[in-house]
């Protein structure tokens, strides 16, 4: 138990323990938090036969999904019970990558020769020559930041270019509030929308986000439902009509990479017909009249100009919302993949600040956390001399201040060209970078196959495991181990309970990289097994693991009003942690940095405002990223049932603009465009879908894409059928920010035998 | 005595297929056969920001309206796993009294 005062944490009352005996089933109560799976975390109950998963159902007792679940967790059981799930420790020679010829190895050996090998890397090139790469942030990113610092590397990094996921968001907010806020809707209470200090908000902004299919924030996306069903009002920025879009009270149709133009002009209309918050500005903002300045240029008819969104509209959206006592902003990925992404973000955050929609009930609150999810774990082990050599840091003071990870094009960068240092290993665990994350996909051969050692740990073979990996550790999935979840959003006390034996001889994530980080760094890892290791990262609840497996889900104290009452700062003044004390709109932090004090609109590359000539033998935009109900990124593909849902990637088109082409519904095409500034141009296969939600001119496409069923030594199809062969590694001048959402393209037909 | 169904707020059904991935997991079903089935309607365009997008979920012959679940006091599993929360349970009475309170709704008994 804790030497530290525990927390007060507020419990749920629960009809059973977390493992009890329904129908001869048993039933194990716990979190659901990937792989596979979402970045949220819902309470599930998982019902076994002996040692066989045969159902999942959504916890009714946990106030989180309130007994809800969407179909990825309903159709576990057929990811657990897979026949392609990989069995046993892998390995495979160097010269032999690519080819279908892994042999099986024990655990021993497959570690004993990666601690042996990382070793002697790090003797003979210093702890940077390994590359620690993760994919998307889920139950993977702690572990894996502290294998990677422990171990002394500073080269830990995300599959995505540049940063082109939430750190974006979460950086424009640190660097303009201090802090950054998550959306309310109850969820950090246990009671909910009962709770009485909550309220509904007003109106909800859904900005470059389809919440109901994706997920960020830990927002659970039907919570927008939710608050519409209680009253709230509805804006839904987003270049393709979503159901959401279609039932919104202002749907603003905008050229897609222009939103933050679309917020620049909305805060020029909040303070121009004087509808900004003059006491939270007053009293909370630094930097007004400047800022008042800056976006005076962007009128309702110059936003229109730029966006493709009628002057009316900016103005009606900017009046709603700024009207509402009380609004809440929704914002997604969308934000993020595009080049100088930080501009989004900022432009937002400033509109919310001249609103005053902060730190009261159904605005934006400060999620309460048990673990610095998103900064990374063990931070401390990494020292100031190797942070020095972090890939991306040096070139980028955005990277170096606004990031604890290194930047994944230059690592790309460094694996291809040997410099500033040579590479010789890359560990790849839950990443799959050829068929999703990663751009460019010939740019990624060549890099990853330049690294003498690699290793991949997922649940499948992938395309990405097949072409590069010369060890493959099969994992666990979430029924088959324990766990806590500490991820994005607010967090919880909070259990991820093993329900069955895991298939073969696969291990949990978290268990592999305990054992090597022992085996590296035992001062780092002091823990004997992962169940103390969750125990003494909840340890402010009061409760072990073991503990709190039948208290969970245990509901951290929160407050509103943090930044009235001096809560907010470290100093115990009153007001946000930034260096004023005030929400900068001039934000000295970005101005320190040699970036500009107030976010600024920039137009894309290769977009028909700035490359013309380009867009004619290109004219089509292509937004990629759009969310299906079945997937999570580049996994599901072989689960039937999810399957069967959405069999093949899509991409959606006006239906005028497909007659134009010639196009039938349903036929193959391929898309093709300009490659970044690289002079290339990349291509992926897709079936065409007549969608009138889209504006003319502008596709829309899944990313993901790869066919498990496919041929290995062609990598499942993913080199034709991954949409970011379009996306180049390459980025802007912060290193911030890559365009996947605005891309120039082209279509035509497939021929036969393609 | 009144007869019980399903009645759907169709309004809210954003068509996110818990219920049929749901039902087939509860019973067995293979892919291509489902105890309820959702429908979309749209979307199209029919005036300025006048969209039709709505989702229909109906139930099937398979469907048994999970008698088995509800003798042990759980909800049948496509109400509790609907994310929109617009499935219910109720008598044709209960129904009626809904549909007079609110529109776009739709009851469907075995």
């Amino acid at each position: 138990m804790s030497e530290k005062e525990p927390l007060h944490v507020i419990k749920v009352e629960h009809t059973h323990p977390y493992r009890y005996d329904e129908d001869g089933f048993t039933a194990t109560r716990g979190n659901a938090w990937s792989a596979p799976g979402c970045h949220l975390g819902c309470g599930v109950i998982m019902y076994s036969d002996g040692d066989k998963l045969v159902k999942v159902e959504g916890d009714p007792e946990h106030p989180y999904n309130q007994g809800r679940l969407c179909v990825r967790c309903l159709a576990v059981p057929e990811a657990v019970n897979s026949p392609d799930r990989l069995l046993y420790p892998l390995k495979r020679s160097r010269e032999n990558r690519g080819k279908n010829v892994f042999e099986r190895i024990t655990w021993d050996e497959a570690l004993d020769t990666i601690e042996e090998r990382f070793k002697y890397y790090k003797e003979n090139f210093g702890a940077e020559s390994v590359q620690f790469w993760q994919g998307t942030g889920r139950d993977i990113a702690a572990w894996i930041s502290r294998l990677a610092w422990s171990f002394g590397s500073p080269n830990y990094t995300f599959n995505i270019n540049a940063h082109s996921c939430y750190s974006p968001r979460i950086f424009a907010c640190s660097f303009t509030t201090g802090t950054f806020w998550v959306g309310d809707y109850s969820q950090q209470f246990a009671d909910r929308f009962d709770n009485p200090e909550w309220k509904c908000p007003d109106v909800t902004l859904v900005w470059g986000n389809e919440p109901l299919a994706a997920n960020s924030d830990g927002a659970y996306g039907h919570w927008v439902l939710d608050v519409l069903e209680r009253g709230s009002k509805l804006i839904v920025v987003d270049p393709r009509l979503t159901w959401l879009a279609a039932k919104a009270d202002i749907w603003l149709q905008l050229r897609p990479g222009t939103d933050c133009a679309v917020a620049l002009g909305m805060a020029n209309y909040v303070i121009k017909e004087d509808l900004y918050d003059h006491e939270f500005v007053d009293m909370w903002c630094y930097g007004f009249d400047e800022f008042a300045e800056h976006v005076s240029e962007w009128t309702p008819e110059r936003t229109e100009e730029v966006t493709g969104v009628a002057a009316e509209k900016i103005a009606a959206a900017a009046r709603l919302y700024a009207q509402a006592d009380a609004g809440l902003v929704q914002w997604g990925v969308a934000l993020d993949q595009r080049i100088d992404n930080l501009e989004n973000g900022r432009a937002i955050v400033c509109l919310m600040a001249l609103t005053g929609n902060f730190d009261k009930p159904g605005t934006m609150i400060q999620p309460p956390e048990l673990l610095k999810y998103i900064t990374g774990w063990g931070r401390e082990w990494l020292t100031p001399e190797q942070d020095e050599k972090r890939l991306g840091a040096n070139y980028h003071p955005a990277v170096r201040v606004g990031s604890g990870a290194a930047g994944s094009s230059d690592c790309i960068e460094a694996l291809l060209t040997g410099k500033p240092y040579p590479i010789m290993a890359v560990w790849m665990q839950s990443i799959n970078s050829l068929a999703c994350g990663g751009a460019d996909t010939e740019v990624t051969m060549k890099a990853f196959n330049n690294s003498e050692f690699n290793v991949v740990a997922d649940l499948f073979m992938t395309p990405t495991a097949m072409a590069f990996a010369d060890i493959v550790l099969p994992i666990a999935m979430f029924p088959e181990r324990n766990g806590i979840r500490c991820g994005d959003g607010c967090q919880r006390g909070e259990t991820i309970n093993q329900a069955v034996s895991p298939a073969g001889e696969c291990r949990s994530d978290m268990e592999v990289n305990l054992e090597l980080g022992r085996r590296f760094n035992p001062e780092a890892w002091p823990w004997e097994n992962v169940e103390q290791m969750f125990s003494s990262i909840v340890e402010e609840t009061g409760y072990t693991f073991e503990e709190l497996r039948d208290v969970a889900p245990a509901y951290l104290p929160f407050e509103y009003g943090l930044h009235e009452k001096g809560k907010l700062r470290k100093d115990g003044g009153v007001g946000f942690p930034t260096t004023t004390g005030r929400i900068e709109l001039w934000s000295h932090a970005f101005n320190n940095i040699g970036m500009d004090p107030m976010p600024t609109y920039y137009e894309q590359d290769n977009s028909p405002m700035s490359a013309p000539e380009l867009c004619e033998e290109f004219p089509y935009i292509l937004s990629t990223g759009a969310r299906q109900w079945g997937y999570f990124h580049s996994e599901h593909r072989q689960v039937p049932h999810l399957r069967a849902l959405h069999p093949e990637p899509t991409v959606q088109i006006n239906p005028e603009d497909l007659a134009d082409l010639g196009f039938e519904e349903g036929q193959w095409v391929w898309l093709e465009g300009p490659i970044g500034r690289t002079g290339r141009t990349g291509r992926c296969k897709r079936k065409v879908e007549a969608y009138p939600g889209m504006a003319r001119g502008v596709m829309c496409t899944e990313h993901g894409w790869w066919h498990p069923e496919g041929d290995p030594e062609k990598l499942y199809d993913a080199l034709e059928l991954n949409c970011n062969n379009l996306i180049t590694w390459d980025y802007g001048t912060t290193g911030w920010g890559a365009n996947h959402k605005a891309l120039a393209c082209r279509a035509y037909p497939v021929k036969d035998g393609e | 005595m009144s007869k019980k169904g399903l009645l759907v707020s169709y309004n809210w059904c954003t068509g996110c297929h818990s219920c049929e991935i749901a039902c087939q997991m509860e019973n067995g079903l293979p892919v291509d056969q489902f105890g309820i089935k959702v429908s979309q309607i749209g979307p199209w365009q029919y005036g300025e920001d006048k969209w039709q997008y709505a989702y229909i979920p109906t139930i099937t012959d398979q469907c048994t309206l999970c008698g088995k679940r509800v003798e042990k006091g759980k909800l049948p599993s496509c109400v509790q796993h609907c994310q929109a929360k617009c499935l219910k349970i109720v008598s044709e009475e209960e129904a009626a009294a809904a549909i007079a309170e609110n529109g776009k709704q739709l009851f469907m008994t075995l």
